[in-house]
């Protein structure tokens, strides 16, 4: 086995009494496509917050490369090479598709490049491929508020995918893009993710999705791990066919 | 707005003081009052209404006689040191406001404006209180000018100061901190995901916003000769909110088209009547009303057709 990239150890997070992680421990190896399944309200974006900083938790700690990340900002954690790509796309809704892609390229540059023009040719060539990849090269020039739900979180991907992260965490990908396209997303999406190096964490609902494409799947439920293994051995176990998978 | 259009206002600007002497101060306070709605409407971009930005008009005025009267007597040296005393006290007012939000952000800067104008006011001794501070004329590159040679002076360095720094401000804004200025307005939890520290990009963009309205109130004290508290009071800021909104935020051209709008129409509505403030505010109303993008709008507009 490879390191882990990302460890959580021992995370307590409750809200109002209830418990969305009750004395978790997770680790993400380097080249992992580790998928987290579980019912609606399990915790499983709660863990995501924690991982990027966006909520403290009341114990327990994040180390990335082995270093403790648990108090950092999600702007420290960002820089430090892990990106997000939220279940509500979080875009620049007032801007263009190609301006909220080439900020997202320039956030990894330099200083100097802050002060000089965000549309260069490199820049745009950059984003281009990247939209390209999911498909919405021919939407560059429109405001990203106009684009239909799908398109808009297939944008939110690729932003993520422009800070050339390290690791990326993905809160269900699919959800919102259609049948059709769902398929050839994640084909793309993994094309990119094994071209680029980058090690993945994903919460999905479509099993379909998770059994293709995840190399290990985590079962969250009520703020536990219930089950962990490839996906496999995973959706093969009663309990989870039972409680998350629906299927008796 | 294209080039040649630009162009063609900046050199009738030139010409009209030729054709229409009186213009002359018209013209340069409506350029000083368009800086400082520069500085409102770089900040209008992420969201932010400032009504206090006449503090900083103020401190670099001040700064100006202030420095005149240590002994500082050359008219570059001043307005570059006076802008830097208005991009410095933007600095330390930005380093906390810029932590808040909507109403929270446009009611602090109005307090601490308020507090500027109050100091300005009463402390007689070192202001000269209400009564203000003269701002001699000062010498030009070592040439000593008299007051009508000097204004002159004075007019066409800032027509050439609005479309060198104009053209700096545009540049700025289509650069990724402009860019990330404008996504604060949208969202701020994406830009956090980013790596872009948003208090940053705040920051600067305030500083660079109190440093044009400081260019904007020096350039006031010059043309006017004289430093008031009323510089720094809060109706001048609302003023300078009223000139970003109604020269529209679309573009850098906005803050000087509504200012020199609205200069205008004050100096035509006095010779009328004496309720002036009925006609300057009718118009008001139908512009906002008809033109929600301002009257920079129109020209946008009209080049977004012509493409």
């Amino acid at each position: 086995m490879t390191r882990p990239i990302l460890e959580a150890k021992g995370l307590h997070v409750a809200f109002n009494g209830v418990k969305a992680a009750d004395d978790v421990c997770i680790a993400i190896h380097d080249g992992e496509f580790l998928a987290i399944i579980g019912p609606n309200g399990s915790g499983k974006t709660t863990l995501l917050n924690i991982c990027t900083g966006y909520i403290r938790p009341r114990s327990g700690s994040v180390l990335l490369d082995g270093h403790d990340i648990t108090r950092l900002s999600p702007r420290a954690i960002a820089r430090r090479g892990v990106a997000r790509a939220f279940q509500i796309p979080q875009l620049f809704s007032a801007q263009r598709v190609i301006d909220n892609m080439m900020l997202a390229l320039a956030a990894t540059d330099g200083l100097w490049s802050a002060v000089r023009p965000l549309e260069t040719a490199a820049r745009r060539d950059e984003a281009m491929a990247l939209l390209e990849l999911v498909g919405l090269a021919g939407d560059a020039d429109r405001i990203s508020s106009t684009l239909p739900e799908g398109h808009r979180k297939l944008l939110d991907i690729a932003v993520a995918l422009a800070l050339k992260p390290r690791l990326l965490l993905l809160d269900e990908p699919t959800s919102g893009v259609s049948a059709i396209e769902r398929f050839p997303l994640m084909e793309a999406l993994m094309s990119a993710l094994r071209q680029r190096r980058i090690t993945a964490l994903f919460v999905e609902h479509d099993m379909d999705v998770v059994a293709r494409y995840a190399s290990r799947v985590l079962v969250w439920n009520a703020g536990n791990i219930m089950a962990e293994g490839r996906p496999d051995e995973v959706f093969s176990n009663a309990q989870v066919r039972q409680r998350v998978v629906g299927v008796a | 707005m294209p080039t040649i259009l630009a162009a063609a206002a900046v050199l009738m600007l030139a010409v009209l003081p030729v054709a229409a002497p009186w213009l002359q101060f018209v013209l340069t306070l409506a350029i000083a009052k368009g800086f400082a709605a520069l500085g409102v409407a770089v900040l209008l971009r992420a969201g932010l209404i400032s009504i206090g930005h006449a503090m900083f008009f103020a401190a670099s005025a001040y700064g100006v006689a202030f420095l005149a009267r240590a002994g500082v007597n050359d008219l570059g040296l001043l307005l570059i040191l006076s802008v830097l005393a208005g991009a410095l006290v933007g600095a330390v007012a930005g380093s906390f406001l810029v932590r808040y939000r909507a109403i929270f952000f446009a009611m602090l800067n109005l307090a601490v404006s308020m507090v500027f104008y109050a100091l300005c006011a009463k402390l007689y001794g070192i202001t000269g209180g209400t009564d203000g501070m003269p701002v001699p004329v000062p010498t030009v590159f070592g040439v000593v000018l008299g007051e009508p040679a000097f204004k002159s002076v004075l007019f066409y360095l800032s027509l050439g100061l609005m479309v060198f720094v104009g053209v700096a401000v545009q540049r700025y804004l289509n650069s990724p901190l402009g860019h990330a200025l404008s996504a604060v307005h949208t969202n701020e939890i994406r830009l956090e995901y980013l790596g872009i520290p948003v208090w940053a990009v705040l920051l600067i963009a305030y500083v660079i916003s109190a440093a044009l309205a400081g260019l904007g109130g020096a350039i006031a004290g010059f043309a006017i000769g004289r430093v008031v508290p009323d510089f720094a009071f809060w109706t001048a800021s609302g003023h300078l909110v009223l000139i970003a909104v109604l020269g529209g935020i679309g573009g850098v051209p906005g803050a000087f088209i509504g200012a020199l709008f609205l200069e205008l129409l004050h100096s035509a509505a006095v010779t009328v009547t004496d309720s002036w403030n009925l006609i300057v505010g009718m118009t008001l109303i139908i512009v906002i009303m008809f033109m929600p993008q301002g009257v920079y709008g129109l020209f946008a507009r009209k080049e977004a057709s012509s493409l």
